[in-house]
């Protein structure tokens, strides 16, 4: 047992109802197959997967059908059986609303996997580069939300000392239980997935994080860690409050330290993966299934009947709210997360991909009711409630100004745009909404700068090469002047 | 199926402006009840002329700029505003008092300056001041409380004297009103009497003035509850109460016959009411933790030296906006250390 008296807190942070209840009553149920799957390739930070079949290839589930194009970017696999139709631009869910290359597999309804994967029983045997190839193979990336390349987080790094694993199961956004849904069903994939990377990274400590409202998920993961003798492991409840899953919160909670303002956990020693990756990861090593398919909690009162699904990546989100019940007259707004990180979507006609923990189809009474905006009355009780520790008011006041360099010296981008200043504005001021405008302009500034920069310095450059030219030409000149005027002389001479 | 669109957070906020403002104004109930029953109808005839004009005024001024009146009017900004306004002038105040100061407040402080939350200072106090530079006898003609009042004035009597300006059976003002006991203090001890000699006066009670040291009480139990309620932080009437009180008991130790108690200081006038429903006006005050403590502090300090070497008994206004002019730059130079800001040691 942990004791919560060895935790830090962070600072800020609000209290939001939860709104769990309703998904978390039931298992996870599996998503039928749908009857087309259309899988985006970008869904990962870096540059999109190229894609390697062709329209009337046959695929099999987990097959590769795109392949990592560089550094940041990950391979997608094929999440049922059946044949490619399409490879074209589809919508997909993007706060944009963008189309998105994607490739298209029409169902066979057999769901029959590739067979010729490498499963593993023991991973103590496999070399760390070895576990980070079919890691990277598997196409897996940060399931919290931020869609990173786990392999990427695996390959060591020169000047950094590892020597902590944290796992992140601190789910603190309302509504979301797919990561709970996890660690109650699943605890044991997680256990050892996390040991994976562990051992993968050789780091000697490794700390599961958990909220201390998901009771039942602890005590699941406790009675797994006994059973597979992972005593090692500790697992920790970290005080419910939004937002204690935010990486760098969850960090300075459980291990007392900051990280850098503009630095990575990596600087600490510490590196940190979400619960799902982890579960992910056993998946992939041990029994040798690439990522296809996700927990997605499909809630909200403008669902007839939520819960959580095992979907495949690719199914529509009108298919998951189907198979919840389909809608209620209430729903009004689709968002693809939580209420306070989730951005909403205009259709249900998009895929589920590897960052899709939530469909939230929301009604009126799960949003609250619009206000109108009134002037700010700078009661500071966004700062109050900042876990970056900023001052919202005075960079909502410079925004406004568009003094970028006072935006700038407010530190704007450690803004980690999780809503809570507006969730606490009594004048009801979209005030992440200004913070996004402000990160805009000032990449936007940056970017002419440089360009300025670089055109100034080419300016500059010709001029020097100009006036270098110049003063060659005129040495040249002077040498041949002096040459002429010896000859002159030498010819002239004799006359002498 | 289509969706609306909005950008994130979803969740609406539940707080709002109007119920801040709600709660100050029923945070000030005890008091304003306390003031009433120890000043008599005064106080709650300044009240009624005082919200009545402000409303008119901010009404007329957002139609003017072609505002929603209605809309704005629903923050009860302009309510608080009147109210504390109202405590402050004497309890005989004629209405024309009342109303000049409540449109100055309101016209000239808040509304020439762009209205809610765009006023450099605090409404109340502005206007507070303006009637006290302007009109010094009639700001200065306080009543005794009612329990050593020779003549109170009962309901009528106050309305007459509010609105007509003339006292019943041909009393001479002298009659029926008295010095604060501030005022006293000042006086007396510019008198060269001590404190011993001067606390013997009626008007002086356990602590401060009798009955001001009970409606300071009230002020203190609604103060109390805006901390319960989270409307205001403990910083800006701790750091207030707390340096009023330190750098009187200093004084007070040095010299206690020329200087009176703490205790005198905090339950006298207005520095209860200061501290928790005037200092603490977000709009022309400090934002982050540390400047509040800064603001507070000041606000506590200037209090005990105009009170003590200024030119007039209380210090509470000049103290409030001579703060709110700094307040700006408190702010610029006490901002937080941010999340995992590397700041040298």
């Amino acid at each position: 047992m942990e004791s919560s008296d060895r935790l830090a807190h962070f600072y800020g942070g609000i209290a939001l109802p939860e709104n769990k209840t309703h998904t978390r009553g039931r298992p996870i149920e599996q998503a039928p197959i749908p009857g087309r799957v259309i899988i985006p390739l970008n869904q990962h930070i870096g540059e999109p997967a190229v894609a390697c079949v062709s329209i009337g290839d046959k695929v099999l589930r987990g097959q590769t059908i795109a392949r990592a194009n560089g550094h940041l970017s990950a391979p997608t696999h094929a999440s049922t059986s059946g044949r490619v139709v399409d490879i074209a631009d589809y919508p997909i869910a993007h706060p944009s609303g963008m189309d998105a290359s994607c490739i298209v597999i029409e169902a066979d309804g057999d769901d029959n996997w590739v067979t010729d994967n490498e499963t593993t029983r023991d991973y103590r045997a496999l070399s760390a580069d070895n576990i980070r190839r079919r890691i990277e193979d598997a196409g897996i990336v940060g399931l919290g939300g931020a869609v990173y390349p786990t392999g990427a987080k695996l390959a060591p790094q020169p000047n950094q000392s590892l020597h902590t694993l944290v796992i992140n199961g601190a789910e603190c956004e309302p509504f979301i239980s797919s990561d709970d849904m996890l660690m109650r069903e699943r605890a044991s994939e997680v256990i050892v997935g996390a040991r994976i990377i562990a051992h993968a990274l050789q780091l000697d400590k490794c700390i599961i994080g958990v909220e201390d409202c998901q009771q039942e998920a602890i005590a699941a993961l406790r009675l797994a860690e006994q059973e597979l003798d992972a005593t090692d492991i500790d697992i920790i409840e970290v005080p419910s409050l939004y937002p204690a899953g935010g990486e760098r919160q969850l960090i300075k909670v459980l291990l007392k330290q900051e990280v850098p303002e503009k630095g990575l956990p990596q600087d600490l020693g510490v590196v940190c993966h979400n619960v799902g990756t982890a579960a992910a990861v056993y998946q992939a090593i041990c029994l040798g299934k690439p990522l296809t398919s996700r927990i997605v909690t499909v809630t909200g009162t403008g669902c007839a009947s939520p819960r959580n699904f095992e979907a495949r990546i690719g199914s529509s989100f009108a298919s998951l709210i189907e198979a919840a019940g389909g809608y209620t007259g209430n729903a009004k707004r689709l968002i693809m997360g939580g209420p306070m990180m989730g951005f909403a979507i205009a259709s249900d006609v998009v895929p589920v991909v590897k960052a899709t923990n939530c469909i939230l189809v929301a009604g009126p009474s799960d949003l609250g009711q619009y206000r109108p905006t009134l002037p700010c009355i700078r009661c500071g009780e966004c700062e109050r409630v900042c876990p970056a520790q900023l001052l919202p008011q005075q960079l909502f006041w410079y925004t406004r100004a568009q003094n970028w360099e006072q935006v700038e010296a407010h530190h704007l981008s450690a803004c980690i745009e999780c809503g809570c200043c507006s969730q606490v504005c009594p004048s009801h001021i979209p005030l992440v909404e200004y913070y996004r405008f402000a990160k805009s302009s000032l990449r936007q500034r940056n970017l002419e700068k440089q360009r300025s920069d670089q055109a100034r310095d080419r300016h500059q450059a010709r001029d020097d090469r100009l006036q270098r030219e110049k003063l060659e030409r005129d040495e040249r000149m002077r040498k041949k002047k002096v040459a002429i005027n010896k000859q002159k002389a030498n010819v002239s001479e004799p006359d002498s | 199926m289509k969706f609306e669109l909005d950008t994130s957070p979803h969740l609406q906020p539940t707080a709002s402006v109007h119920r801040v403002m709600l709660h100050v104004l029923l945070g000030l109930i005890p008091g304003a009840i306390a003031m009433i029953w120890f000043f008599g109808w005064g106080v709650w005839f300044n009240i009624v002329i005082a919200i009545v004009t402000a409303t008119g005024a901010e009404a007329m001024m957002i139609r003017s700029r072609g505002g929603d009146a209605r809309a704005t009017l629903h923050d009860l900004s302009a309510v608080v505003t009147a109210v504390l306004l109202a405590l402050a002038l004497p309890p005989l105040a004629p209405w024309w008092l009342t109303v000049t100061g409540s449109l100055f407040a309101i016209i000239i402080t808040k509304q020439l300056f762009g209205g809610l939350g765009f006023n450099p200072f605090n409404p109340a106090m502005a206007g507070y001041a303006a009637l006290l530079i302007s009109f010094p006898r009639e700001m200065t003609q306080w009543i005794p409380p009612s329990m050593i009042a020779e003549h109170p004035l009962g309901l009528w009597d106050t309305l007459v004297v509010t609105f007509a300006g003339s006292l019943p059976d041909q009393l001479p003002w002298d009659a029926v009103t008295a010095a604060t006991p501030l005022d006293l203090m000042k006086t007396r001890l510019g008198l060269m009497d001590t404190i011993g000699e001067i606390r013997s006066n009626i008007l002086f009670g356990d602590f401060g003035g009798r009955g001001w040291e009970w409606v300071g009480n009230w002020f203190f139990v609604g103060g109390l509850w805006l901390l319960y309620k989270r409307i205001i932080t403990w910083h800006i009437p701790v750091a207030v109460l707390g340096s009023l009180f330190t750098i009187s008991l200093l004084f007070y130790l040095t010299n206690p016959d020329a200087h009176p108690t703490p205790l005198f200081h905090i339950f006298s006038g207005g520095a209860v009411v200061c501290a928790f429903f005037i200092a603490t006006d977000p709009v022309s005050g400090c934002a982050s933790a540390k400047g509040r403590l800064l603001f507070g502090a000041c606000v506590g300090i200037l209090i005990f030296v105009i009170r003590t070497w200024g030119g007039y008994p209380d210090g509470v206004a000049f103290a409030v906006l001579l703060m709110n002019l700094a307040a700006p730059s408190i702010d610029y130079f006490t901002r937080p250390r941010v999340f995992g800001e590397d700041r040298g040691s």
